[in-house]
């Protein structure tokens, strides 16, 4: 997938800001959780975006705001160039038919007391998309089929399948009415290895097919490298770094994303050299984020502005980053 | 004395089957693993392997219905398997010590970490509630824990991920065990924190003269730490080999359909490539070689026979009949 | 379900209702199916029961007082001379009604509350369940006696009074049942693909509570059979000189050691009748859940 100069804009998130207040034994304890702090990218039609960062920096919370599953403390959530914000139930709906998601964990995701039909076809009749019992049959087996299940296995419930067969369930699900925009939210993290490498296929085939958007979230940058045309990285509810994938992974531009690639564990005992350079410390408080840079504190290049200022996106070519000393 | 000697741990063809209602499941299946001093073993594989009921057969923890049913495990030369239960208890938590996977539920939630961490060495020793409390506090700064004293009064909750793991590693080698048992112990972590405990283990294994084995899915983890290699496939090893020579040198189609799966490090490409079907039941093995029926390169005779593992030279043995050329002859 | 691997018979044709669900149950339950054929004849016993028994439930018989059993009156008489089996079986017809009917109610009515509040949430949340409070700081019984005294008495005001103090259970417990599911990814999923709130909690959320309010229905029905009796006791249930169970306990109760089988006979009746609905109970779970059909 090469990335065409032209392609319309899809998603357009504009400095959304999500705070939730965190409730103590009786009443408010006026503690707020800043899950996202100003965050902004775009995402173009047929393209594969990669939210990644460990876990608590936000990257789940972005993919409900972006569907709209929770409501932004502030800024804009833009689909086809209309705010989500702004639109009434009905135009909700009708947008909703367009942006689906994939859920990590494929035994939380399907209604236990659900037949596979049922779970299948609750998209098409919500939105009334077949007249006939036939006709919503015929796609739920056309679905199965494009996933590669057998439709006579429709009659049986979740739990009757593994893993990956309910991952494949579940894209199914969110395949049935045409959607422009898939959400991926660490679709593959719960699987093995062999069963992974089916879905990523999987899901590459029918983003060439279908002409999909993924917004894909993930803690994996093998998974992510493997599959995005674009990366972003978030540490504590800030973008740090976003661009192509194989400039950030192979000229990592803020210290953050340094760290990161470093620590990953690689398939390759040559390339064990010496002691790695490691992150030092743990993850700040997203109750208590540290004033200025939110990497400062663990930031080895860190000095007296850092502390002071939160750096700003700067523009580097095709790619953006926060930090002050980044050139 | 023991042939054995510098060994830690051997096992030799243990069997580990569980008694269910609809048949007997082989989870372990005739399998001889060794770890020698001072060294870090990978167990791998996908999930339902065998790989961690191989690790509660070491410490005699498999319950219900499972059941060892033939081996031996030896640890220094000592027979396990005809051990008291009491005997056992002496030596889990102290000769051989386990950590998990998911540090939250490994500890108790009511008691701070401090006193589980010097419970586990007074069961084993009779240790003074103050020299208890000094080695603990040793122990979590040796396992790099800050304030060691202050974190000694924290109650789980109150760590971080990465710092409960640590919390579990100290406890697992307080009573400087001979033997470590890690369970999937970075799968529920964070990379950098992933990073920090893999090298905090080799730090450990160093310095303590601690061998580890090491359970994990995750080729990369293996290739960051790991001596020596075993892969398992349902209830079998199918490779085993040192670590450069399995990476180096892969032999059978299912370690190279593992590796080929892992969305690779370096160069993208579009597919990845994927192993056909799904591990089979334990209550229902194909028949001949476990791996056949996934296998591109399966012939008749894998349908038919069960390859043994053969030696392909250089610490390296597997079992796949492409690569039983070189022994072959001599055994007919 | 596995057995079949014909595709091009339709799947829909054999998707399962609830109905042929619970009929298969009961064909391979035999517990199940004897519970619902023990309850059915006890309803139908009373409801024809003027058609067979050979005396009248309420004239007294002086020379017949604590009769104990005999052939011709197999459980004996109360102490006004009347046929304990006839006014056994009469005062069925009050206690099923009571059994049934309030609990009905009361859940229906607490598991749709429940169900708001805990998907809702929020202030509709907080105002439902501060209502259940209410109802459960309230001694149960003196406030079924307020609603029903100001209703006027009579069957229907019982009914009524009866719900009315004990929907807040049911609420609980679904509610709670239900903040849980929220948060699972499926609804997520429901509600990302355009399903509506009320929508989810039919559809996704109250069957996943079935295995809960079967329980809590079995629990509930001696707890109303035995409410009525003292509601009666205190002059708003059943009017002497008609009965019920729970009256019958209740009266006899001080002859428990002379002439035991006058509290017996309504004790084992209750007993019969609730275990039957706890063994349908069993039943019907286990039939509507997925799980159970490997």
């Amino acid at each position: 997938m090469t990335r065409e100069e032209n392609k319309h804009c899809l998603l357009e998130v504009d400095d959304v800001v999500k705070e939730f207040a965190l409730r103590g034994g009786f009443s408010r304890s006026g503690q707020i959780v800043h899950a996202v702090s100003g965050v902004s990218f775009t995402l173009d039609e047929g393209e594969t975006l990669a939210l990644v960062g460990e876990s608590g920096c936000g990257k789940s919370t972005m993919g409900r705001l972006v569907l709209r599953l929770i409501e932004p403390t502030r800024g804009a959530v833009r689909f086809e160039g209309r705010d989500l914000a702004s639109m009434g139930e009905p135009d909700l709906r009708a947008v909703r038919r367009r942006m689906q998601i994939i859920f990590q964990d494929p035994y939380a995701s399907l209604d236990p007391r659900m037949t596979i039909y049922k779970i299948i076809a609750e998209p098409l009749l919500t939105h009334k998309t077949h007249k006939t019992r036939i006709e919503t049959e015929f796609r739920v087996r056309e679905l199965m089929s494009r996933v590669g299940l057998r439709g006579d296995q429709m009659n049986r419930y979740p739990h009757q399948f593994s893993g990956g067969q309910r991952q494949r369930i579940g894209i199914a699900r969110a395949l049935a009415l045409n959607p422009k925009l898939i959400v991926c939210d660490e679709p593959v993290s719960a699987l093995d290895v062999s069963i992974q490498a089916q879905i990523l296929n999987l899901l590459c085939d029918l983003q060439d097919e279908l002409g999909l958007a993924y917004l894909f979230i993930s803690h994996d940058l093998g998974v992510v490298r493997h599959i995005s045309d674009r990366v972003c990285v978030m540490f504590l509810g800030r973008l740090c770094e976003i661009g192509p994938t194989e400039e950030i992974f192979s000229s990592p531009l803020h210290p953050y994303t340094k760290f990161l690639l470093e620590a990953v564990p690689k398939p390759d005992p040559h390339m064990r050299k010496g002691k790695k350079a490691l992150l030092a410390g743990e993850m700040p408080s997203p109750v208590n984020p540290p004033p200025g840079c939110a990497f400062h504190t663990r930031c080895p290049q860190s000095e007296d502005i850092c502390k002071r200022l939160a750096p700003g996106m700067k523009s580097f070519g095709p790619r953006q980053a926060a930090c002050h000393f980044t050139q | 004395m023991n042939p054995n000697d510098s060994q830690t741990l051997l096992i030799k063809n243990l069997s580990t089957h569980f008694f269910t209602g609809k048949g007997v499941a082989a989870a372990v299946d005739d399998v001889t693993l060794s770890i020698p001093r001072k060294s870090i073993v990978g167990v791998v594989g996908e999930s339902g392997c065998g790989k961690s009921v191989t690790a509660l057969s070491v410490l005699r923890l498999v319950s219900r219905p499972g059941r060892i049913v033939s081996g031996s495990v030896m640890l220094d030369g000592e027979e396990l398997l005809g051990k008291s239960p009491g005997e056992m208890r002496q030596i889990r938590g102290n000769k051989i010590s386990m950590i998990f996977q998911e540090p939250m539920t490994s500890l108790n939630p009511v008691y701070t970490v401090g006193r589980q961490v010097m419970e586990a060495m007074r069961i084993h020793g009779n240790t003074s509630e103050t020299e208890a409390r000094d080695r603990a506090v040793e122990m979590f700064s040796a396992v790099g824990i800050p304030e060691p004293e202050h974190r000694l009064r924290s109650f789980p909750h109150q760590l971080s991920g990465g710092l409960r793991q640590r919390v579990m590693i100290a406890m697992a080698m307080v009573c400087r065990p001979r033997l470590m048992i890690a369970d999937e112990p970075t799968t529920a972590l964070d990379v950098t924190i992933e990073a920090q405990i893999l090298n905090l283990m080799k730090e450990l294994e160093e310095k303590f003269d601690t061998s580890i084995m090491m359970i994990t899915h995750n080729m990369g983890v293996v290739a960051e730490i790991c001596d020596y290699v075993y892969v398992m496939y349902a209830g079998r090893i199918m490779e085993q080999a040192d670590i450069f020579e399995l990476f180096d040198n892969t032999k059978h189609p299912y370690t190279l359909g593992l590796l080929g799966s892992i969305p690779r490090y370096g160069g993208v490409r579009r597919r990845l490539y994927n192993i056909k079907g799904m591990v089979p039941s334990l209550l229902d093995l194909p028949k001949g070689c476990r791996f056949s029926p996934r296998c591109e390169q399966a012939t008749p005779e894998c349908e038919s026979r069960e390859p043994e593992l053969y030696d392909a030279g250089a610490g390296h043995y597997v079992r796949c009949f492409l690569h039983a050329n070189a022994n072959r002859g001599e055994k007919q | 379900m596995t057995d079949s691997n014909n595709i091009t018979a339709s799947a829909i044709d054999r998707d399962e209702s609830v109905a042929s669900q619970l009929a298969l149950m009961l064909r391979r339950n035999r517990v199940a199916a004897f519970s619902l054929i023990t309850i059915a004849f006890i309803t139908l016993a009373t409801i024809a029961a003027p058609l067979y028994v050979p005396y009248d439930p309420n004239t007294p018989s002086l020379k017949e007082r604590f009769a104990p059993p005999s052939a011709a009156h197999w459980i004996g008489c109360d102490d006004l001379g009347r046929d304990q089996l006839v006014r056994l079986i009469y005062g069925a017809r009050i206690s099923i009604l009571i059994g049934l009917i309030p609990t009905s109610l009361s859940m229906i009515m607490g598991t749709g509350l429940g169900l708001i509040a805990g998907y809702v949430g929020g202030r509709t949340d907080f105002w439902i369940m501060r209502g259940a409070d209410v109802v459960l700081a309230f001694p149960s019984l003196l406030l079924a006696m307020v609603v029903s005294y100001t209703l006027g008495g009579g069957i229907v005001s019982i009914f009524i009074a009866l719900s009315v103090v004990s929907w807040a259970q049911t609420a609980r417990v679904i509610r709670a049942q239900a903040m849980s599911l929220k948060e699972k990814e499926f609804v997520e999923a429901a509600r990302s693909i355009g399903v509506k709130g009320g929508v989810i909690m039919i559809r996704h959320i109250l069957p996943n509570c079935v295995p809960n309010l079967i329980v809590l229905f079995t629990l509930n029905i001696p707890g109303a059979i035995l409410n009525e009796s003292s509601l009666s006791f205190l002059g708003v249930g059943a009017a002497p000189p008609s009965t019920s169970w729970g009256l019958m306990i209740y009266r006899y109760k001080t002859y428990l050691m002379s002439y035991p089988w006058l509290a017996i006979a309504p004790g084992v009746a209750i007993l019969i009748f609730v275990l039957a609905f706890n063994f349908l109970g069993d039943g019907v779970r286990d039939a509507l859940d997925p799980y159970m059909k490997d």
